[in-house]
């Protein structure tokens, strides 16, 4: 083992529930009772997370999607999280959680356009409690603190009515944590004592530079300056970040405050589909992290220890296929701007002069159709 | 009704807009027990609470960036930039999240937020408390940017830019907050058209926010010496009334604007650009004009030279009757 792989290592008070050997182990603060059959469900669920990053990689490939960024080795870090969120609580994605998308009912197909270029959003926040993918860098932890700010106000606290308690999860990058809007939204957080997670996944790359570019302590410590509880857990376990997650959220929504939880996972694949990592960090450190991949534990963990039928593993891949296959054609289906949709929705109320501009703009394209055809 | 100061018109409008509609909040740096270093919320959180008038972390970027998050929950944010010089810690949060928003969400994702600006010059402060940065936010698409002039102006056009579904830029021209007390018109007037405030058939001077006055002064000068200028409050900077703007250069044929803003790239540029678009034919005289110089605003005890002033108008009127 070399120096750089040691860099990686866990600390010791990382939290971990299921080792990369697919061995559950307890932690005194985060009990988590859960069944086999839930093991399996989250199970389902990073195995089609990886199958959309697959596609979507794969469509990028074949000129389909102009960018894709994937998230491969982040699955269990995502699906964790987003299956500690009730219905009711509201998420802030950058533009890497495509496994939170998918715990939130977002057709994985609607992620596409933004990357196809064929739209900006492409589904709705409200009906999935799923804020738009935001791009630039940590501006949504801010709003993810305002809509907090917002629960608060509606008396959405602290009621003790699961129904009506409502968290904030918001989701950044250890490139983000450099931000002032981090940082603000972590003052605005501690200040006001408001139901909001701050939900770290520390990759150990923005782009090409590393977290010590960001950060003389491990990120969870930030926390401690702000006044509010920050915790690391082993971003590759879906159980540690589910509990953790889960703790997180209950005690936003009983009125706790906030809290910052560093997932140390590891960004497996280049930055976006344009990145090239062979600029700027060794393979063997990939090599490395696969060996604590989040999916294999898991299978590891099920076939040894639970009585799953082999019959779950085969009908899980043939469900992986068909997603493939919806993926693939929904994103070739997905319509093209016309040129006059570019002036909807700039306004609520449209200005008469951008009137004037959609309609000089609609009558010259197609004055041009006209003469190629 | 009794006459009130733009601060008081203001204070007005805010807390028609608070009674009106429980989601309108108020946020800012000092707006709750102070009532806002110009005391325009005076009076406010004693009255609304402090759920709704709420003393914010001085954090720019913060205030604008949890204000999105406050409307997407359903709010009406109503955010305080304490000086014109400070919006820029959150201008990343204005012009990528507050005017993308809707546009990105296809429609689905409103940002009803008012942001309040006193700007300008003319009082003695101290640097980055004077300046006019009117022209950035007009240069984003998904913003509205309005000025108001005048207490009557003041109390109707905040409530309506705060009922407004689109987010909106509100300027306050700070040297007019306690200058003179006026009644307040019965009935509002559309948010986004300009108005007349005093005829004239020799030369159009086009003005908004501080200069409205000045530009009225200049045109009470130029009377005594039978000179008739017209007189336009723009009060909207985006959209642009154009067709009221047109109406009077086709009448007059010679058109001056007038703003603090620096010279160059500015809302006097966007109108004469538009002017010889719209009315190339009934110009006399190229569009002048009258504004900031394109340098730092300067120390202030250089500021009533460097800003348009009666003299630097007028001779600007001459300069446009001579050709």
């Amino acid at each position: 083992m070399t120096e750089h792989v040691r860099a990686v290592q866990p600390e010791p008070d990382m939290v971990q529930l299921l080792t990369p050997e697919g061995q559950r182990v307890e932690h005194p603060d985060y009990p988590l009772d859960i069944t086999d059959e839930q093991i399996a469900a989250l199970y389902r669920d990073l195995v089609l997370v990886r199958r959309i990053d697959t596609e979507a990689i794969a469509l990028q490939r074949q000129g389909e999607l102009g960018l894709w960024a994937s998230l491969l080795g982040q699955e269990a870090a995502q699906v964790g999280a987003g299956r500690a969120l009730r219905k009711h609580d509201m998420a802030f994605p950058t533009y890497r959680e495509h496994g939170v998308a998918w715990c939130r009912d977002v057709d994985p197909m609607s992620l596409l356009g933004l990357f196809r270029g064929t739209n900006l959003g492409g589904f709705n926040p409200h009906e999935h409690n799923f804020n738009m993918y935001t791009i630039v860098i940590g501006a949504q932890t801010l709003h993810a603190t305002g809509y907090a700010m917002g629960v608060v106000r509606d008396g959405a606290v602290g009621t003790g009515d699961p129904e009506r308690d409502t968290a904030v999860l918001a989701f950044f990058g250890d490139g983000a944590s450099s931000q002032g809007d981090v940082n603000e939204a972590f003052v605005f957080a501690a200040a006001g004592n408001l139901p909001v997670v701050f939900f770290c996944q520390n990759n150990q790359w923005a782009i090409s530079e590393p977290v010590t570019t960001q950060s003389r302590v491990p990120l969870y410590k930030r926390a401690s300056g702000f006044g509010f509880p920050g915790m690391r857990i082993d971003g590759n376990d879906v159980l540690a970040s589910l509990a953790v997650t889960r703790k997180a959220l209950d005690d936003a929504r009983n009125a706790q405050g906030p809290t910052l939880i560093e997932a140390f996972t590891y960004r497996m694949n280049p930055h976006t589909t344009n990145d090239d990592t062979r600029r700027y960090r060794l393979g063997s450190e990939a090599e490395t992290w696969k060996l604590k991949d989040p999916i294999a534990r898991v299978k590891a963990y099920l076939l040894r220890e639970a009585k799953i039928s082999a019959d779950f593993f085969t009908d899980l891949e043939q469900e992986s296929k068909r997603l493939a296959e919806h993926i693939r054609a929904g994103c070739r289906a997905l319509p093209d701007p016309t040129p006059e949709s570019v002036f909807e929705h700039v306004h609520v109320d449209m200005p008469n002069e951008l009137r004037e501009q959609r309609d000089d703009f609609a009558a010259f394209v197609s004055s041009i159709e006209e003469v190629s055809a | 009704m009794t006459a009130l100061t733009m601060a008081k018109a203001l204070n007005e409008g805010l807390r028609k807009a608070m009674e009106d509609d429980p989601k309108v909040l108020i946020m800012g740096e000092d707006v709750g027990k102070l009532g806002g270093v110009f005391r325009v919320t005076d009076g406010l959180q004693k009255d609304f609470g402090e759920d709704r008038v709420i003393d914010t972390p001085l954090a720019e970027s913060g205030i604008i960036g949890t204000a999105v998050g406050l409307a997407i929950r359903g709010y009406r944010p109503v955010c305080e930039i304490q000086f014109d010089g400070f919006v820029f810690p959150g201008f990343d949060q204005i012009v990528s999240q507050v005017a993308k928003m809707y546009n990105r969400s296809a429609g689905l994702v409103r940002m009803p937020i008012t942001i309040r600006i006193p700007f300008g010059g003319g009082i003695g402060a101290v640097e980055h408390h004077s300046e006019s940065p009117e022209a950035y936010f007009a240069h984003t698409a998904g913003l509205k940017v309005v000025a108001c002039s005048n207490p009557s102006d003041a109390y109707w056009m905040i409530q309506q830019s705060i009922a407004s579904d689109d987010p909106i830029v509100f300027f306050e021209p700070k040297r007019r907050y306690h200058a003179a007390k006026s009644e307040l018109d019965p009935e509002p007037y559309p948010l986004h058209q300009a108005r007349v405030v005093r005829p004239g058939r020799d030369v159009t001077l086009l003005a908004y926010g501080p200069m409205v006055a000045m530009a009225l002064e200049s045109a009470a000068a130029a009377a005594e010496d039978g000179r008739e200028l017209e007189v336009i409050d723009l009060r909207s900077i985006s959209p642009l009334d154009m067709p009221s703007v047109i109406e009077s250069v086709e009448r007059t044929g010679r058109l001056i604007v007038v703003h603090e803003a620096p010279h160059s790239f500015g809302v006097g540029a966007e109108i004469a650009a538009r002017v010889q678009e719209q009315a190339f034919y009934s110009l006399e005289a190229p569009v002048l004009r009258v504004s900031g110089y394109d340098t730092p605003y300067p120390p202030s005890r250089l500021e009533n030279e460097w800003l348009p002033n009666i003299d630097r108008i007028l001779d600007a009127v001459e300069q446009s009757l001579g050709y």
